[in-house]
């Protein structure tokens, strides 16, 4: 499971464009900072490597090993 | 630990995030990857301490919750090198940058690699002076632009990695921001070396050299990155003119040598006439 901090994300995109698998897409809305904030729109390619939590400058991703469905 | 945070949260100061670093910034890049390559060393968070010069990389221990020290311009090494003397237990790191580390502090980046002190220092280095508005550093590339190079820096380059190797350094390394998994492993290595470890870590400024030089976004400057860095051991079969505006990476250095800190605490217990060496640890023990 992939949860992006809306907080914490300066809306770089580096998710975006260096996701081995492309999992995240640009918002096109404005999020409530006034920024494109990428989510996971196809998270079932998701391989779990991590390389988006460690890229993430402003540590606003995390990539949960399970989903848990609650 | 709170649900959906990053897993490098439980080392920083939740009450000072979000950072100060523009959007894209490789500080917080090298801040996770230095987390990681801390975790695969197994330091002791509690047993660690940074230092920082001036500059935007050295706000970085400023966010980490570990003791910091936050020093004057180009002085880092200095205060480390204080700190592991005084006490050798601990395990020192000093975030700096091209200006801290290369213009104004390089005597003590040379000195400190020609002594193989116990510390890991880690060069933020972006090219350009970014804190101060966009000024040339000493790293800035031949042609690059910048606010004081209106037509192109004339001067060369430093090549960092290569100036430490030769004043001493025992595990030396160079990385960019693009190559995190890499770079982790060379903190990694950095900090398990009992010596002098420099690694430099080629960073984006997307504000002020990414803007200069038509690389205006910080995807821009990764693939920038991605593309022209070539590794070393590819890189010395091949001519100087096929390696003009490449970025060499990997392992320049890792030679085990006698430490500085070990040496001297074991010339004070062979010097010492009362059997109670008192220079060095003194301020930890009880009578």
């Amino acid at each position: 499971m992939i949860t992006v901090n809306e907080n914490l994300c300066k809306g770089c995109n580096l998710c975006t464009e260096f996701c081995p698998q492309k999992v995240y897409k640009e918002s096109e809305k404005l999020g409530k900072k006034g920024i494109h904030v990428p989510v996971p729109v196809d998270e079932e390619k998701c391989k779990k490597c991590g390389l988006c939590a460690l890229m993430c400058p402003d540590q606003a991703i995390r990539v949960d090993e399970e989903d848990n469905d609650e | 630990m709170v649900k959906g945070e990053s897993p490098f949260m439980k080392y920083l100061r939740r009450d000072r995030l979000p950072t100060i670093f523009c959007a894209g910034c490789g500080n917080g890049i090298v801040m996770n990857t230095f987390f990681n390559g801390m975790e695969m060393a197994e330091v002791d968070f509690d047993n660690l301490i940074l230092v920082s010069g001036i500059g935007c990389s050295s706000r970085i221990p400023g966010y980490v919750a570990c003791d910091s020290l936050h020093t004057t311009h180009g002085r880092p090494i200095s205060f480390a090198t204080g700190i592991k003397l005084a006490n050798p237990e601990h395990d020192v790191a000093v975030f700096s940058g091209d200006g801290d580390a290369a213009a104004i502090g390089g005597n003590h980046l040379i000195h400190g690699a020609r002594r193989n002190i116990d510390i890991t220092v880690i060069c933020i280095n972006n090219s350009i002076y970014g804190m101060t508005g966009g000024q040339i550093s000493p790293t800035s590339p031949k042609g690059s632009y910048g606010t004081t190079a209106p037509y192109g820096a004339l001067e060369r380059p430093f090549s960092l990695a290569d100036l430490v190797t030769a004043a001493g350094g025992t595990y030396v390394a160079r990385w960019t921001t693009a190559h995190p998994v890499q770079l982790s492993k060379a903190i990694k290595y950095g900090l398990q070396n009992k010596g002098f470890s420099f690694i430099e870590v080629i960073s984006q400024c997307p504000t002020y050299y990414g803007r200069k030089n038509k690389l205006r976004s910080p995807i821009d400057m990764l693939n920038w990155m991605k593309e022209t860095s070539i590794n070393k051991r590819r890189a010395d079969k091949m001519e100087e003119e096929e390696l003009q505006g490449k970025i060499i990476v990997g392992e320049f250095q890792k030679k085990p040598e006698p430490e500085f800190a070990e040496k001297l605490c074991k010339l004070l217990e062979e010097q010492c006439v009362t059997g109670k060496p008192t220079a060095i640890r003194s301020a930890y023990q009880e009578d």
